[in-house]
């Protein structure tokens, strides 16, 4: 499998990863940040220099992803929050190949948040990248794990009396070995993450701040598509300068960049020893 | 650009330094290649464009018109949601 890293890139280099007959523009609304992680997703997949037969991209049903729908990978498009359980088995049986799956906040944490915690338990080579734009977009904008307190959303119309999830906490708490947090705005960032999180063995996430200004800007007023992703850069905060901030200072902050990776053992490497010992045992 | 990237609008300032020569001139073709089927006018490139290169049209679509400004900072096609920005020189 080829890891030599690409230092130059044509800018049209994203028109070569997109399945032939499907038709653009995407299905997203204008200015969605999903756009902006497919673009970011196809340049660091380009950077690793992996043919697109070596690339298998789950996903489970979300306006995140379809994302599948639009790249000439191999693409799996699953049921409802099953894409990890299913990109598991994929690598388990195919080793060789570089699993990816998409997945957004609702069909990661809450219908898959089960598959979620134990592909991080058992750190199983495939990169997750979690859109996380704090709401249930495709559905009309119900409240989902992700959406802050007292933000508003179509099933809290008087604010969210309910405490959210941390994607990244909660990854790094059930063993996953690379955890990183970017936003749309920090897409350069992205795209380094993304490839780091391809190169590293082992369960990566790489959490993206996607705006929904359609559902989450609209009903908590924070404007449109640009309105949303400026103010991800003023909120967010690099790991390095937040490491020397309090508790009280990054309140309703977004701390961005590599925030864990540990070098431990991959599920397939141990699980192969393990036939490996038995078959020689008999 | 290069891939640090932790923040991105430091780079775009420097980018006439890091990028180099690249200098519109009148008559060249335009400096980048807006797909106008795909664009959905939402303003990102708009936006976040430091040169201010672009000019919305009457339909919100982003037009080139200040294109000796431009410096192939990489901004407007890495965030870029329907991929239509792209350019022939980089």
């Amino acid at each position: 499998m080829a890891t030599a890293v690409k230092e130059k890139q044509k800018s049209n280099v994203v028109l070569d990863y997109l399945r032939p007959g499907k038709a653009m523009p995407t299905v997203w609304c204008a200015g969605c940040g999903h756009g902006i992680v497919m673009n970011g997703i196809i340049r660091a997949i380009d950077k690793t220099g992996l043919s697109k037969d070596e690339i298998v991209m789950a996903s489970g049903i979300g306006c995140s992803s379809r994302m599948p729908i639009y790249l000439d990978f191999n693409a799996l498009h699953t049921t409802h929050g099953r894409s990890l359980a299913f990109a598991t088995g994929v690598k388990f049986a195919r080793p060789e190949l570089k699993v990816m799956v998409v997945t957004g906040d609702g069909d990661a944490l809450a219908i898959g948040g089960n598959h979620f915690i134990h592909a991080c338990r058992r750190n199983i080579d495939i990169t997750c990248i979690l859109l996380n734009n704090y709401i249930y977009g495709m559905t009309g904008g119900q409240g989902s794990p992700t959406t802050p307190s007292q933000a508003f959303s179509t099933t809290t119309p008087y604010d969210n009396a309910e405490k959210h999830f941390e994607p990244t906490k909660l990854a790094i708490a059930a063993g996953a070995s690379y955890v990183a947090r970017t936003t749309v705005y920090h897409a350069p960032q992205m795209e380094k993450l993304i490839l780091n999180g391809l190169l590293h063995r082992g369960f990566s996430l790489i959490e993206v701040i996607s705006n929904c200004h359609t559902y989450f800007g609209r009903l908590n007023r924070q404007g449109d598509a640009v309105k949303m992703i400026n103010d991800f850069k003023e909120r967010s905060v690099p790991i390095a300068r937040a490491k020397s901030m309090s508790a009280e200072e990054l309140e309703g902050k977004i701390v961005t960049g590599l925030l864990h990776k540990k070098e431990t053992t991959e599920f397939c490497d141990v699980y192969q020893s393990v036939v490996d010992r038995v078959q020689k045992g008999m | 650009m290069s891939n640090t990237g932790s923040d991105s609008t430091a780079d775009s300032k420097q980018a006439p330094k890091a990028s180099g020569k690249f200098k519109w001139q009148q008559g060249d073709p335009l400096p980048l290649e807006i797909n106008m089927k795909w664009c959905k006018a939402c303003n990102i490139c708009i936006a976040l464009c430091p040169k201010q290169v672009f000019e919305p049209d009457r339909d919100g679509k982003p037009v080139q018109a200040r294109p000796e400004d431009c410096t192939l900072c990489t901004i407007c096609w890495v965030h870029c949601p329907d991929l239509a920005i792209t350019s022939s020189y980089k």
